[in-house]
């Protein structure tokens, strides 16, 4: 959008040599910087196809003399890879649905309604998101422990179904909506939650759109509040399942390797196809 | 916190008294049978799991817990305590040194993003899918890669630093270098989220003061210091306070990277780790609470003492 806009206002005859070189030097600095960031991941995929002679080996070897995909197929027979895959899809499945739901109910009834206790209320959901979620660990741990969720994907899933967090960020995106549209429904007689899923909801598509992917970053990549909440195999995601694996096979590289790539690619993926998406989500939290 | 958007609709439809008043009065009328619907299953998840326990951690920090479930009110003590140990004190030094490391993402990713931003500038999805991506990467995931990077015998690390004469340390387990070497990491996972942020501060700068700058002759790194910086205060400041957050909640990176019995630890855990190692290691829970209210107080200070500064930095149009 920008680039058409500011194109035809930097003409091409103005000082060209120095502005080529000033471009080249720019893309360079972007390419050698765009490059050390994704090392380690490159590191990692090379690691991923070597033997463990290969990957303990000084200097170390830039590419394996055999490509070692059996590594790939090794981390399913050998560690619990694909029922970890399984709780991790499950527990952001339930998360993005409910968080993405809720967070529009609320967020509408911040940005539209009017009613006594808007402000206090909004207050404390600001509040809520802002106290670190790790300081009140060991009381959400207890109420889990005496609810008797404790191991269960209930247990990993309900404290995260709504959050302070998606609450504000959809009370900004309705309040961006214009008013025009909701005067004119309840003209009509639609009562509350009619205008809010037949009108205001598929305008805040972008919006929930963000917050769904934001979701999904989060939940899969949580570690601390699985980790403390079970013990039991059978119910640990993806992200609890790699930080044991260094605990586990110590000293397995190219297996570590595998497991923690694949455990990286479903999101990955996603980020690259909806990058646009992404980055405008992520850009809206922070400057609005 | 619930100031400005009031400020701000005020300020962008300037109602005369009469108008304020009828919608106050229209704010009293309306049903609470609707919003209430609207609300009840976000506040009630609230109030239950993030509020309450809140609420209750603040207490469990005056409390002590028995071996066999007990809680005994012990006042003030586990902060008196606290204050004694050197190993608190310790990690509040670390967790500096963690937040000054990463933060130093914030000035280069201010030179990026203005790069990436350029008007006309190719391959910009490209830039930002590479720079991006550490972001959306599982943190779990990539501190495993580091580690083997860091690793004393066989990483990378040590042998670029071989290659120039250098016999590096065992990283992780050596104390200044695994605090070092965990920052680094924070940094480069800190930046990909730094870089959306300051990028969106960067395209809200009207391009016209681009122009005028380059007709008066401006050069490029004199436009990025009387244009772009100045203009980007508001996200700089964003992007400080959200850093210094959540560099204060670091967890994963040292949990992965060092373990839970690694002989550097006290050299290098940050507050949000010494809570997770008293409340579910040593099952220490009122000191790990007395702990976690520490660390939120202090996040909350130097929020505000941010807040404070920003008058003197910090430029709105």
């Amino acid at each position: 959008m920008t680039d058409l806009a500011t194109k035809p206002s930097h003409p091409p005859t103005r000082r060209p040599g120095r502005r080529s070189y000033g471009t080249a030097l720019t893309h360079t600095v972007l390419l050698v910087g765009g490059v050390v960031m994704v090392m380690p991941l490159l590191y990692q995929l090379m690691m991923s196809l070597s033997s463990n002679a290969e990957v303990q080996s000084v200097p170390p070897s830039l590419w394996p003399e055999r490509l070692q995909w059996h590594n790939y197929a090794d981390v399913f027979s050998t560690i619990n890879f694909g029922h970890q895959l399984y709780i991790s899809i499950l527990i952001t499945v339930i998360r993005v649905i409910a968080q993405v739901l809720l967070a529009s109910l609320s967020g509408y009834a911040f940005a539209r309604m009017r009613f006594r206790g808007n402000g206090v209320l909004l207050a404390i959901v600001l509040s809520v998101m802002m106290i670190p979620p790790q300081i009140y660990l060991i009381s959400q741990y207890q109420l889990i422990h005496q609810l008797g969720w404790l191991n269960t994907v209930m247990g990993i899933v309900t404290p995260g179904l709504a959050t302070a967090f998606g609450t504000f960020l959809m009370r900004q995106f309705f309040l961006g909506l214009p008013d025009e549209l909701e005067e004119a429904a309840r003209l009509d007689g639609a009562n509350p939650f009619q205008i809010f899923s037949r009108i205001m909801m598929p305008l805040a598509r972008n919006g929930m759109f963000a917050l769904g992917i934001m979701t999904t970053m989060w939940s899969w990549n949580e570690l601390l509040w699985p980790l403390v909440i079970t013990t039991d195999d059978t119910v640990r995601p993806l992200s609890v399942g790699i930080a044991n694996l260094q605990g586990q096979y110590e000293s397995e590289y190219p297996l570590m390797m595998a497991a923690s790539l694949m455990a990286i690619a479903p999101i990955l993926i996603l980020f690259i196809v909806f990058q646009k998406r992404v980055i405008a989500g992520v850009a809206r939290t922070g400057i609005k | 916190m619930s100031a400005p958007p009031t400020a701000r609709s005020s300020r962008s439809a300037p109602s005369t008294d009469a108008g304020q008043a009828r919608r106050r009065s229209r704010r009293l009328r309306g049903s609470p049978l609707w919003p209430a619907l609207f609300l009840a299953p976000t506040l009630l998840i609230l109030g239950v799991f993030h509020l309450w326990p809140g609420v209750q951690t603040l207490w469990y920090s005056f409390t002590e817990w028995g071996a066999f479930g007990g809680t005994t009110f012990t006042g003030i003590a586990n902060y008196a305590r606290m204050l004694k140990d050197p190993e608190i004190i310790r990690s509040f030094l670390n967790t500096a040194v963690f937040t000054l490391i990463v933060m130093i993402s914030i000035p280069i990713g201010t030179v990026l993003a203005s790069m990436i931003e350029r008007p006309g500038m190719r391959f910009r999805s490209l830039y930002r899918t590479l720079y991006f991506i550490p972001f959306v990467t599982m943190p779990a995931a990539v501190a495993i890669v580091w580690k083997i990077i860091f690793n004393g015998d066989f990483g990378v690390a040590n042998w670029l630093l071989s290659l120039i004469g250098i016999s590096g340390p065992y990283w992780l387990s050596t104390p200044p270098f695994a605090l070092i070497a965990v920052s680094i990491v924070g940094m480069w996972s800190a930046m990909g989220f730094n870089l959306i942020l300051l990028s969106a501060g960067v395209r809200e700068i009207p391009r016209e003061l681009y122009e005028a700058a380059e007709i008066d002759g401006a050069s490029p790194l004199r436009q990025f210091f009387s244009v772009t910086v100045p203009l980007m205060t508001p996200s700089l400041f964003f992007v400080t306070i959200i850093t210094v957050i959540q560099a204060f909640q670091q967890f994963d990176l040292i949990f992965i990277m060092l373990g839970t019995n690694n002989i550097a630890l006290p050299e290098t855990q940050g507050l949000v780790f010494i809570f997770y190692a008293q409340a579910f290691i040593n099952n220490d829970k009122g000191y790990a609470a007395a702990i976690g209210i520490l660390a939120l107080v202090v996040i909350g200070l130097l929020t505000m003492l941010q807040f404070r500064l920003q008058k003197r930095w910090v430029h709105y149009d």
